[in-house]
């Protein structure tokens, strides 16, 4: 029944977008309510797919519900676009719609004050939806357009303090940077298609989809020369390329520097970004197009594409985690931790575990919309202040916050038995046991995880006040009840992948087929141990302080030019604008220069040659051939001018002239006679 | 018997002018109204013949055929295939548009609408006409009037303008003019399906040959041939136009009426698209094969080159017209890729070349928009420069809203019509020139890049100080840009029935450079 209807999922926040973008300013609880109620529809409609999944599943199978239909023809060839349910898609919808209805509920309060209530609420719904597509896509093509659409609602909602204009900035790098990516993710769609004349992911009639059988053990024949790179794997190509994309929207190094300032949005923006849509898109990408990522995997050696993406992943889990160390913003270190976050989902991933970096991305999602939407609470308590520096002692105004944003801090940090530790911990294990550099690289991400998150408990939630700009007061209950359930749901949610609860049965439902590694008490203990000094450590620098009382941190001038270093985000962003940014200007005015002085410069020289010719030319004419015929013309003519002069008409005058005549014939006669010889 | 609907469209507009003749230049709302049913008319026409056209054949429809002057090998013979009927319904579309769109204008309307109407005239005939004769005819009427409708009603540096696009048209236009005289006289036809017959079997480069040696000169078939190519597609090449013959469209289009900007972008551009696929390339294809390669660099660089400059460009007219020579590039490409030589998938080619030709009828939706909405702003502010405004979307929410879809249509955001053509145009040549076609998505960032930057410094940020007051769009703006908006997000979603309609045309042509 509900396979039949999938599409209502997208669809019924789509209808959602296009009625409230009608509405007017003043229509706003008619806005906020039908966005609302239509993802409450989806979310109920999603939670039956999710179910459906589960139970009509056949043991060591993977249940998929696959459809198409044709979108266009071009020659004989039909491109078709279709849906797909299967256990990766129908936990994603059922995540995306859950975690982002209580985002939107949350946003009625947070964003109650704002005079563009009505179409914030289109915007959320409008994002909503093309991420739900985007997971439930079995076309690459659907799933690129739905990937694009999350892009623009996000450059929308980054920006939709538009006045601002950091807010205005912020959303065009978020835009440009995950576009640059995106090429990349269009170039290996092109490539894709090139290579296997279809973009269906799976074709549940003919197993002609991309994903299925036969395609994959084509690609894997199949092999490619390249400049500089020699001869590649024809799918390690189209895996690296699909996962600049994946670069771009998951924010993973080099292409992390528009996520932080991403923060310059509304807080319930920032956690729809961070938890349930943009950010999970990407990991969400390589978790769908792994069997592609996987191609080329020998005897448990792990494929090119995979290699790089774990090392791309584990190097941005640590690098963001240190930046995170140093941020004062409330919202900076949660972006960065994001980053970071999403750096060990990429390297589950890469390590050849979907199940364990995608059920990372599933408990994720809840304690950091929890701790986003947490920190909402707090700058809409302290009036928009930001700077955890200012805060303190927010425990006491502020319980219900306090408490929830502890246990997304527990979660995020790894704490036993809540969510982030199974889930963590998962990934840690299949490092463990294929690459010791990784697992490494991430317990140093997990120890500093733990620490800044302490840093961040500390200065905001105990101690004093420190600044006296604000009354904190705590926040409405359709602020907070959305903090309990994902606090809820932070602290469970673990048991669905914890090995010793009926042997992982996340893992189970999303790849059946494969079995997951033995648990490790080795792992488990020790990055406990990790995680609990992280923790203390935290407590012991910023605890009791007296540089937090006086409104500096206390590592600043411990670690000096490293910390600085770190303020900075290791200089990206002007790393960026110097090179990048720099040469796209320069070659801008390079080809307008181009233009007017080149083309146009030779267009005018020759304009001007012709110029001169013709204007010789008419010299010429006019001196020469019009001058000597023009100056006896009006010689004829002066000398007509002379001699009608003469005729005057007047008897006397012709009498004066006769008598001059005949004295001037006869002076003539008489000077030849005297002259005769 | 059936209606000549052909000729009915292509006159419609020149009947609304003849009329005009009649009125008095002072009764400007008479003029209008007779104007606007004038241009409206090809539009009504053309839906209630549109069950009469069969999408699914390839060969010409609607024809009408009557001897002329039969010794100069005249004809007047018309008829459209999908082709032909995608660019006669996207004119019939901006038509009315465009007209409305002049309602603004105050000066000497009698004069405007009478050369605004001809102008309409002669685009119809470009895209009926099938006989070189009145082609031509028509051709050189999509010149004169645009001259004067430049110099007469355009900015600052109109005459300069007008200059520049009347001597580079017409140059490539005498170019066209003594290659098609060449080829009457050996062949003695002016049929462009005659012609084109002759070209596939290329007969047409054997009669060249015979005609150049009757008269002394000795060059080889497929030397004529290439000297005919390059004589008819410089006159196309110019009207795209392609990189580096491309400087007179950011100047025609800055200084130009908006209308004309309109009608200049939306459709005039298309004749040069148009006569690839009509004549250069179906009369010489040995030749198109052998420059299919070459020729795809200047398109790359139109792609690429277009897209900077516009980058540099403060002027919002500017901008905008370099952004047409970059997506008229996309265009050329796909075209370019059905001749190429490098690969004999069909699939591939005619994906390439569907989205061309859907990408011609969207750019000249989307840059019909964008010109519009950069008009409505310069009613307001008698400014293009980007500088000048600011934070727009405070008070002009609704130019704000249109104004951006229709940029973003234009950076081919999925969900919107450009999307659609520059995803096929893409996967079609990426088969074909690979290398090539992940050059051109360079394209792509840069042109989110400027766009991006200018909804930035037009709407973003805090309210222009100078900018306060400007009223937003009145109800007759938002009437005139509404059927463009719903056209971006109709053909952006429902790509279907257009991509139908010029299948098989694009097969056939296809067909023509297989082997």
């Amino acid at each position: 029944m509900i396979l039949d209807h999938l599409y209502l999922i997208p669809l019924l926040p789509f209808l959602a977008t296009a009625f409230t973008a009608f509405l007017k300013r003043p229509q706003r609880s008619l806005s906020s309510g039908t966005v609302i109620l239509a993802m409450s529809v989806s979310c109920v409609l999603a939670q039956w797919a999710l179910w459906t999944t589960i139970t009509q599943a056949h043991h060591g199978e993977v249940f998929r519900h696959a459809t198409s239909f044709e979108w266009l023809r071009t020659g004989t060839q039909a491109l078709q676009l279709g849906l797909v349910l299967d256990p990766l898609s129908a936990s994603m919808v059922s995540m995306v719609t859950f975690v982002g209805l209580l985002i939107f509920i949350y946003s009625t309060g947070y964003m109650h004050e704002d005079k563009n209530y009505t179409r914030f609420f289109c915007f959320l719904s409008l994002f909503g939806g093309s991420m739900l597509g985007l997971v439930l896509s079995n076309s690459l093509v659907l799933m690129f357009i739905f990937w694009e659409l999350v892009g623009v609602c996000s450059y929308a909602l980054i920006g939709f303090w538009y006045h601002k204009p950091s807010a205005a900035e912020a959303a065009k790098k978020a835009f440009i940077t995950t576009r640059i990516g995106d090429v990349g993710f269009f170039i290996g769609l092109l490539y894709l298609y090139a290579k296997s004349g279809n973009l269906m992911l799976f074709d549940s009639t003919a197993g002609l989809g991309v994903l299925d059988q036969a395609n994959l053990a084509k690609l894997e024949q199949m092999t490619v020369t390249l400049p500089l790179f020699g001869v590649a794997a024809v799918s390690t190509v189209i895996a690296l390329l699909l996962f600049c994309g994946a670069m771009g929207k998951s924010a993973q190094f080099p292409l992390h520097v528009w996520l932080p300032d991403a923060m310059e949005g509304p807080t319930s923006v920032s956690a729809l970004i961070h938890a349930a849509t943009m950010v999970a898109a990407g990991v969400f990408m390589i978790a769908r197009m792994f069997p592609i990522f996987a191609l080329g995997t020998r005897h448990g050696e792990m494929s090119t594409a995979m290699t790089v993406v774990a090392s791309i992943g584990s190097f941005t889990a640590l690098f963001a985690a240190l930046i995170a160390v140093a941020q004062n913003d409330i919202k900076r270190v949660l972006a960065y931790s994001t980053i970071s976050q999403l750096g060990y989902m990429v390297t589950g991933l890469g390590l050849g575990s979907v199940a364990s970096g995608f059920f990372h991305l599933i408990t994720h999602a809840f304690f950091k919309a929890l701790l986003f939407l947490g920190s909402g609470s707090v700058i809409h308590g302290c009036h928009g202040e930001q700077d955890m520096l200012k805060m303190g002692g927010l425990r006491k105004t502020m319980p219900t916050t306090a408490w929830t944003y502890f246990v997304g801090t527990l979660a995020l940090a790894g704490i036993f038995p809540l969510s982030g530790f199974w889930s963590k911990d998962e990934i840690l294990l299949y490092a463990y046991h294929q690459n010791k550099a990784i697992y490494f690289i991430g317990s140093a991400g997990a120890f500093l995880t733990a620490f800044y998150m302490c840093r961040q408990i500390v200065l905001v939630f105990f101690g004093k006040q420190r600044s006296h700009d604000f009354h904190a007061h705590e926040s409405p209950g359709s602020m907070l009840w959305p903090l309990r359930i994902l606090a809820f749901f932070a602290i469970t949610l673990g048991i669905v992948g914890c090995p010793y609860y009926r042997g992982n049965l996340f893992h189970h439902f999303i790849s059946p087929e494969h079995h997951g590694l033995e648990p490790s008490m080795t792992v488990m203990l020790s990055s406990t141990v990790i995680a609990l000094s992280g923790l203390i450590l935290g407590f012991l620098v910023y605890g009791r302080s007296k540089a937090v009382e006086k409104g500096t941190d206390p590592l600043r001038n411990t670690l000096g030019l490293l910390h600085i270093i770190l303020e900075n985000k290791f200089y990206f962003d002007e790393l960026y604008r110097n090179t990048a940014l720099r040469a796209a200007n320069f070659l801008a005015s390079f080809f307008r220069a181009f233009d007017q002085l080149i083309i146009d410069g030779i267009l005018h020289t020759v304009g001007f040659i012709a110029l001169t010719l013709s204007t010789f030319n008419q010299w010429c004419d006019n001196f020469f051939i019009n001058g000597g015929f023009d100056r006896s013309c009006s010689g004829i003519l002066r000398g007509g001018e002379t001699m009608s002069a003469l005729q005057t008409g007047r008897i006397q005058d012709y009498l004066r002239f006769t008598a001059l005549g005949t004295v001037f014939f006869y002076l003539a006669y008489m000077i030849t006679l005297i002259l005769q010889p | 018997m059936e209606l000549p609907a052909l000729s009915l469209i292509t006159f419609s507009p020149l009947a609304g002018a003849f009329l005009l003749i009649f009125l008095s230049g002072k009764d400007e709302k008479i003029i209008k109204g007779v104007s606007l049913a004038a241009s409206f008319l090809p539009l009504i026409i053309l839906t209630n013949v549109w069950s009469r056209f069969d999408p699914l054949s390839a060969s010409l429809q609607l024809i009408e055929r009557v001897p002329w002057i039969p010794v100069m090998g005249a004809e007047y013979f018309l008829g459209v295939d999908g082709l032909g009927m995608l660019l006669v319904l996207l004119t019939a579309i901006i038509s009315p548009i465009a007209v409305l769109a002049s309602f603004g204008i105050h000066e000497r309307p009698k004069a405007y609408m009478l050369l605004f109407l001809i102008l309409l005239t002669g685009i119809f005939g470009v895209f009926t006409a099938q006989n070189f004769f009145h082609f031509f005819l028509y051709w050189e009427i999509g010149l004169v009037p645009m001259f004067f409708l430049i110099k007469q009603w355009g900015a600052e540096n109109r005459d300069y303008a007008a200059f520049k696009f009347f001597v580079f048209t017409l140059f490539g236009s005498i170019a066209m003019l003594l290659a098609f005289q060449v080829i009457f006289l050996a062949t003695g036809t002016f049929d462009f399906v005659r012609l084109s017959e002759m070209g596939r079997s290329g007969e047409l480069s054997k009669l060249l040959a015979q005609f150049a040696s009757k008269a002394g000169i000795p060059w080889q078939a497929s030397t004529l041939s290439l000297i005919g190519f390059l004589a008819v597609s410089l006159a196309f090449t110019i009207k795209v136009p392609i990189w580096p013959f491309h400087t007179w469209l950011p100047d025609a289009h800055t200084q130009a009426p908006t209308p004309a900007s309109i009608v200049l972008a939306a459709l005039l551009l298309k004749m040069g698209t148009y006569g690839f696929l009509r004549i250069a390339m179906p009369l010489f294809p040995e030749t198109a094969k052998a420059l299919a390669e070459p020729l795809a660099y200047f398109a790359l660089a139109s792609i690429i080159f277009g897209a900077f400059a516009a980058m540099a460009q403060r002027d919002l007219k500017r901008m905008i017209a370099y952004s047409s020579i970059n997506h008229m590039g996309y265009c050329m490409l796909g075209i370019f890729a059905i001749a190429s030589m490098s690969s004999t998938d069909v699939e591939a080619k005619a994906a390439a070349l569907g989205g061309s030709i859907l990408q011609m009828f969207n750019h000249g939706i989307t840059a019909a928009a964008l010109f519009f909405m950069v008009g409505v702003i310069y009613d307001r502010k008698h400014t293009r420069n980007l500088e000048k405004f600011g934070g727009l979307r405070a008070i002009m929410p609704v130019y704000a809203g249109l104004m951006v879809i229709s940029t973003f249509a234009s950076v081919g955001l999925p969900g919107l019509n450009g999307f659609v053509s520059e995803f096929l145009i893409f996967r079609g040549t990426f088969v074909v020139f690979q290398p090539l076609t992940i050059l051109a998505t360079i394209g792509l960032v840069v042109t989110a890049l400027y766009y991006l930057r200018m909804i930035q410094q037009m709407f973003l940020g805090p309210l222009n100080p100078d900018c306060e007051g400007l009223p937003d769009m009145s109800k007759r703006e938002i009437f005139v840009a509404s059927p463009l908006i719903a056209l971006m997000f109709l053909i952006g979603i429902w790509p279907g029935p257009m991509l139908k309609l010029t299948n098989a045309v694009a097969l056939n042509l296809i067909g023509v450079f297989q082997l």
